[in-house]
């Protein structure tokens, strides 16, 4: 559970060193996010006179929600703190609720900016989210189980095998994290540009340990969602509950590998596009929900795929 | 058809160079206006100047001869007739001509003051420099009316680095219904600070006008100031101008590019023009000891020879941009994702380019042929080859290719100024004598229109006009029925002047 708070800011910094490299930019330090972390702790909060008490306590929300479904994810084991009481639907509605809070929170200061965010975002979730669900359901007809640590463990048995609808799971699944990220190319996490942004106009107002905690959240999830996608399609090296010493490390250095792959070809695919027009999103996850959907139906018609 | 400034009448000013100027009464006034008006000529510039009796100036050109002439009026009782109220291109000029001179346009449609926004502590400065009063009067936006219409005020202070402009949306969800500008925040007051300056003094002022286009800016006023004193410059210190000129239109060109689909969030191309457009600058700070290039134009010839290896330096150059550029123009053109955003975003239709004048690639990526370089043109263009490029789609996707087609006229013109760069003096003294002189050049955005009064080595008043008044227009009309996202895209690929058009 701690790790992944620890971990999070590193993989951010990774990503955006990749990119940096990519465009034969020197680029930030590794340990950059945590200096700003500190930074924004330190810095005083500036509120909006407009602002009610729910802008104040939505950042601890959100960042409650994030942290806690960031925990739910195995990572290079089974058996997590939490896991016998919440699974994969459960991260998905912890995920849902951050979000709802935050789109909230945009507007709940008034400004034009944050109602723009407030309302992109919320298309673009009302969109990501059934496609998520119907990944959830193809992954737990065949697994039998909507709890992470069961999938995972059945994916690495050998009664997986190769399916079509797991790989159509896959790609639906890439597609809902880089929109639920925001990513290029549906958002730019790096822009200045207010009238582009989505989850940027959002937090446009937020300043001080707020904002600190509210970055920390993006960050969070941009980990739970590599950790998931590895979890769920690349389950090797994470142990049981009960494995020895040694197995635990060569797990951590397989996660740790994980990330690294991940991130960067993020990176990679991040420099090669543009970012779409925010009306070509709903297409963009329109064809994540129909490949979720495809892959629930063909499994439903035929055991075997 | 005989052009239009010979079949009007007029008192000729003599010494006026060198196209003419007449001082016209009111009758003259409205029927130039009205044959602006009705497509016959284009509208170059308007513009004021207080002495005695305070004058409105106008100049245009003629559509079919494509000569150039400036109208002048006297008004003594402080008003002229509204140009705007037939032209609208007009309208802004003549809202800046009343803010900064207190002359009122008669029935112009818009009587709203423009530059003044309240915060100076005169009115009228240039005019009775009356104390302005302690409550800023309040601005009023043009109105919206209708259903779940939102309003998205941006600015003046922006996220980016960039120059400061208030823009006041109005959308229905995410389409613009309309776009107002205002501008102005970047006032300095250069007519103010040119009257009873030394001509020395005056060329830096006008090279500070607008920073990126710094050597264009010199140039018209050098053209200006040596049409009022008629001073013929040496060939070489023409030539040198030209290199400076293109240098400075590559650096822009090859930023803009770059920020354009930086802009659709694709910094693998902003990364790569970012370092040709570092290699036109180190060029440029190797051969004329300042990486923009300012102060070296100068009126009389240039200030600075070029270094003696600066010319293998320049090819050196030359041929890195020639390896590196076609590959680039390749990733823009197959690059997918980006040709989704830029193509068919913020279309600028033939018509209204061609009514507002519009020069540059906002001009040319709407079909208008022109090219300041070419007509009225300038030496040494008129011994080199080069195409002006047109495209006819007005979207941004045209605006990115007339940049490409420039930058590749461009490096030609550089190689052929490198060949034919004639020996000899680089400039010539200034004389003390009096004149009044109209001067252009074409910089990276367009032409650069300048009118200057010089007597005496001091510049009795001066004007400069910028591109960018007769393409901030249009860009309101370019977002129109776009998405609010496309906005920073629309406004990147015009890439206006705030600090040429705030003066």
């Amino acid at each position: 559970m701690l790790l992944v708070l620890l971990l999070a800011p590193l993989f951010t910094a990774f990503v955006r060193k990749v990119k940096a490299r990519l465009l034969r930019r020197q680029g930030l330090s590794l340990i950059q996010p945590y200096r700003d972390l500190v930074r924004l702790m330190r810095k005083e909060v500036v509120l909006a006179e407009s602002a009610s008490w729910l802008f104040r306590i939505v950042p601890y929300l959100i960042f409650a929600a994030t942290w806690v479904a960031a925990s739910l994810v195995p990572t290079f084991r089974t058996g997590l703190l939490f896991s016998w009481s919440a699974d994969l639907i459960a991260i998905i509605a912890l995920i849902g609720s951050g979000r709802f809070f935050l789109a909230l929170a945009g507007m709940d200061v008034g400004t034009s900016f944050g109602g723009i965010g407030s309302s992109r975002e919320v298309m673009i979730a009302s969109l990501a989210e059934p496609a998520m669900i119907m990944i959830v359901f193809t992954l737990a007809l065949i697994a039998g189980s909507t709890q992470l640590s069961t999938i995972a463990a059945f994916m690495t048995s050998p009664a997986v095998g190769l399916r079509v609808s797991l790989g159509l799971a896959l790609i639906a699944l890439v597609m809902v994290a880089i929109a639920e990220n925001g990513r290029i190319p549906i958002d730019n996490p790096a822009t200045h540009l207010e009238l582009t942004m989505v989850h940027e106009a959002m937090v446009l107002e937020y300043s001080g340990r707020h904002l600190a905690l509210i970055e920390l959240s993006t960050w969070l999830k941009l980990i739970l969602y590599v950790s998931l996608i590895g979890c769920l399609f690349a389950p090797w090296g994470i142990e049981s509950a009960g494995a020895a010493l040694p197995t635990l490390a060569v797990g951590v250095a397989a996660y740790v590998g994980k990330l690294a792959i991940g991130g960067f070809l993020l990176a990679l695919f991040e420099t090669s596009i543009a970012k779409m027009r925010v009306f070509r999103v709903p297409e963009f996850l329109g064809a994540a929900l129909m490949l979720g959907l495809l892959a629930t139906l063909l499994r439903f018609v035929s055991g075997s795929f | 058809m005989p052009a239009i400034v010979d079949t009007i009448e007029g008192r000729r000013i003599e010494d006026h160079r060198p196209w003419p100027r007449l001082l016209v009464t009111q009758e003259t006034w409205r029927k130039i206006a009205d044959e602006i008006a009705a497509g016959r000529a284009t509208l170059l510039g308007l513009w004021a100047n207080a002495g005695e009796l305070y004058v409105v100036h106008m100049a245009f050109v003629d559509q079919g001869s494509t000569t150039i002439a400036v109208v002048s009026l006297e008004c003594p009782d402080k008003t002229f007739p509204s140009v705007g109220a037939v032209h609208p291109p007009a309208i802004r000029l003549e809202r800046t001509v009343h803010s900064l001179y207190g002359l009122r346009p008669i029935s112009a449609p818009d009587p709203r003051p423009w530059l003044d926004l309240g915060f100076w502590n005169v009115k009228y400065p240039l005019g009775s420099r009356a104390p302005a009063s302690d409550v800023r009067p309040s601005y009023g936006f043009l109105p919206v009316e209708g259903e779940s219409l939102h309003q998205i005020p941006v600015g003046p202070v922006h996220a980016g680095i960039i120059e400061p402009g208030h823009f006041r949306f109005t959308a229905s969800g995410e389409t613009v219904v309309r776009l107002e500008e205002r501008l102005g925040y970047l006032h300095k007051g250069i007519e103010t600070l040119m009257m009873g300056a030394t001509v020395e003094r005056a060329t830096k002022l006008a090279a500070r006008t607008s920073g990126d286009s710094t050597v264009a800016y010199g140039i018209a006023f050098a053209h200006a100031v040596e049409s009022a004193l008629q001073m013929k410059v040496p060939p070489r210190a023409q030539y040198l101008r030209a290199l400076m000129a293109e240098l400075e239109r590559l650096a822009n060109h090859f930023g803009d590019i770059g920020a354009i689909c930086n802009d659709a969030s694709f910094a693998l191309m902003n990364a790569h023009c970012g370092i040709l457009r570092e290699l036109v600058l180190r060029a440029a700070a190797a051969c004329f000891g300042h990486r923009l290039m300012m102060d070296r134009v100068v009126p009389g010839g240039v200030a600075t020879d070029l270094r003696p290896d600066g010319l293998t330096l320049l090819k050196d150059a030359l041929k890195q941009f020639r390896r590196r550029f076609p590959r680039l123009v390749e990733l823009y053109d197959n690059t997918a994702s980006l040709q989704d955003r830029t193509v068919s975003t913020g279309i600028v239709s033939g018509e209204l380019a061609q009514q507002f004048g519009a020069s540059g690639y906002v001009g040319r990526a709407s079909g208008r042929d022109c090219d300041a370089r070419k007509s009225p043109g300038y030496a040494p263009y008129d011994d080199l080859d080069f195409a002006v490029p047109v495209m006819t789609a007005g979207d941004v996707n045209a605006r990115v290719w007339v940049r490409i087609r420039e930058v590749e006229q461009s490096l030609a013109l550089v190689e052929q100024i490198i060949e034919r760069l004639p020996d000899g003096r680089v400039a010539i003294a200034l004389n003390g004598g009096t004149g009044e002189g109209l001067g252009f050049a074409e910089s990276f955005r367009g032409d650069v229109l300048v009118a200057v009064r010089v007597e005496g080595r001091r510049v009795a008043r001066c004007h400069l006009r910028d591109p960018s008044w007769f393409q901030w227009p249009l860009l309101e009309a370019a977002i129109e029925g776009n998405i609010v996202a496309d906005f920073p895209l629309c406004n990147k690929s015009f890439n206006c002047s705030y600090s040429g058009h705030d003066l």
